[in-house]
């Protein structure tokens, strides 16, 4: 018989309702019998293999292991070049909201975690140094200094910081130049992130419990402590980090056609990078869901028919069936009707 | 006892009519069901049942207790392998529908709860990423800041904020996960197991079909 190719609605059709024979099944033991097996296997990688657990870095260590970044970090924040100070919506109206034609969602949404870096990361824990009366007068003199003298000393400092070395107990030597107050407040702050204060003064708000990490890890994101951290563990987006973890354990491999995207261009190259992926991405979720209703990627399975391998048993009987004379005549075996039920029918 | 038609007998009878119990708990199945992918499906609800039962060991004794203690180590590597496992096997079973057309006969429902339990299952691990207290935790927050805060989400969702996210790791996606996959089963019992693709496909004779499918409508 020529191969006929059925509609869909003739393919529902003959879907719809199953009136054949049925084979003993228990379905609570089977489940019950994959709740031991998965446990087992669970186990088992678990003695094998364990999991992670890096420890987590700290504003206190990235002050003693990388001063020189810590402090131009500390400065891009005080001038408002950092990322986070350009970074607009949720944290402020900096200028690198990311949008895509016509959608801005970033900036529809608007500030909700607002941040000063300036106030935030530099002016609040400098203040919370008690004492020290040179230190308040020379963010005093920052404060009140022509928006030119600050960028003047801020871009001369960060220059120098280049070429900084560091002296014993993790301290800066910096070339003499015009910074103005600049290194007096750094040398305060940098001191004030060694002693472990600054992790906690990010922390600290109106309230003794916290759980809002938000300020912290954006000014350390700022920084190199953990992009180094990353790359050396194989986590950055150009190393398919999304779907990688620490050490070489596998990490959410599930990520992968997100993950993918950030590897080409333009998604790799643009700006808007990362709000074109999750649009990319929000498309394809979409098509997943909506598959049975799709022409074309419905009948994907139809057309590379792997459903033959499935059901190969099904299939052979059939062909077998197919291949005997019909009933009553004169064949060897009972005929091409179905296979006697099993089971009980419940479906 | 009385026996008028009140709400929770409609309710009762309505439930009954939806799915009664011999379908709701077969003992017997489709003879066509003979391939091994068809274990996947209950090989992901038995992984979400370790995972179910190791998280709640972890919350009972709190985001931290696995850093500094060796039994709660071992229950994060249980939790973290079974996360593998679950997606693992929810992939294959998701493929192995894929290519059986198994949306078919009136199943899109079945398809589509599964679909979105999976793509659910992604922010609920993800948010379980993230929660870990540790390095792997602060760059998987930061870096994942960007995509969310473009699409606007940041504004509601605030990958930096280790309470938000154990809420939505411990409670609310899970919630909606197990809810899915339990429409998703309460579907696949109503419309039973999509039979296979009508002999005619592969060109094998309808008497065949008829007798072999029994895929009348």
């Amino acid at each position: 018989m020529k191969r006929k190719r059925l509609s869909t609605a003739e393919l529902n059709a003959a879907a719809r309702d199953y009136e054949g024979p049925y084979k003993p099944y228990d379905l609570v033991k089977e489940l019950c019998i994959a709740v031991v097996v998965v446990g087992a296997l669970a186990l088992l990688l678990t003695i094998f293999f364990s999991s992670p657990d890096e420890p987590p870095s700290t504003i206190a260590q990235w002050a003693h292991q990388l001063p020189a970044d810590f402090v131009t970090t500390a400065v891009s924040e005080l001038d408002g070049t950092s990322d986070t100070a350009q970074y607009g919506p949720p944290y402020n109206n900096g200028p690198s909201a990311q949008f895509a034609w016509i959608l801005h969602p970033q900036a529809w949404l608007g500030v909700s975690h607002p941040i000063n870096t300036a106030e935030d990361y530099v002016y609040e824990p400098l203040a919370s140094i008690p004492g020290d009366p040179p230190l308040r007068a020379a963010t005093a003199t920052y404060k009140a200094a022509s928006s030119k003298n600050q960028t003047t000393w801020t871009t001369n400092y960060t220059n120098a910081l280049a070429k900084a070395t560091v002296g014993p107990g993790d301290t800066l030597k910096v070339a003499t130049g015009n910074y103005g107050p600049v290194p007096k407040m750094m040398d305060a702050l940098l001191a004030l992130a060694q002693s472990g204060g600054l992790d906690g003064a990010l922390l600290t708000s109106s309230q003794f419990y916290q759980t809002d990490y938000t300020k912290p890890l954006l000014f350390m994101a700022d920084g190199s402590l953990l992009a180094d951290r990353a790359q050396a563990q194989h986590l950055l987006g150009g190393q398919w980090g999304m779907m990688n973890e620490t050490g070489s354990y596998p990490g959410q491999v599930w990520l992968w056609l997100y993950t993918f995207w950030y590897q080409i261009p333009p998604w790799s190259t643009s700006a808007n990078g990362d709000l074109l992926v999750f649009l990319v991405m929000g498309v394809l979720s979409i098509a997943l869901v909506l598959i049975p209703f799709i022409p074309g990627l419905r009948d994907i399975p139809r057309w590379l028919p792997l459903y033959r391998l499935i059901w190969r048993d099904h299939y052979r009987e059939a062909r077998l069936a197919a291949s005997r004379p019909p009933a009553g005549g004169g064949g060897t075996g009972g005929g091409g009707g179905p296979p006697e039920p099993s089971g009980a029918a419940a479906a | 006892m009385s026996g008028g038609r009140n709400w929770t007998v409609r309710l009762r009878e309505a439930g009954v009519r939806a799915m009664p119990p011999e379908k709701l708990l077969p003992d017997g199945q489709p003879v066509y069901m003979s391939s091994w992918i068809y274990l996947f499906g209950v090989l992901t609800i038995a992984a979400l049942v370790i995972i179910i039962g190791s998280g709640v060991i972890l919350g009972l004794k709190g985001p931290a207790w696995w850093h500094y203690t060796g039994i709660g180590h071992f229950f994060n590597s249980v939790h973290l392998w079974a996360v593998e496992l679950f997606f693992f096997f929810m992939v294959i079973h998701l493929w192995g529908k894929f290519f059986m057309v198994a949306w078919r006969g009136g199943r899109a429902r079945t398809w589509m709860s599964g679909a979105i339990a999976f793509l659910i299952a992604i922010p609920c691990a993800f948010t379980g990423y993230i929660s870990q207290q540790n390095f792997d935790a602060q760059w998987i927050a930061t870096q994942a800041k960007d995509g969310l805060n473009s699409t606007g989400i940041g504004a509601f969702f605030n990958v930096l904020n280790f309470g938000q996210m154990y809420t939505y790791h411990v409670l609310l996606l899970p919630v909606i996960v197990v809810t899915l996959v339990a429409a998703h089963i309460l579907l696949v019992r109503r419309s039973g197991i999509v039979p296979p693709l009508p002999l005619s496909e592969l060109g094998i004779g309808e008497a065949a079909s008829e007798g072999v499918a029994g895929s009348a409508a």
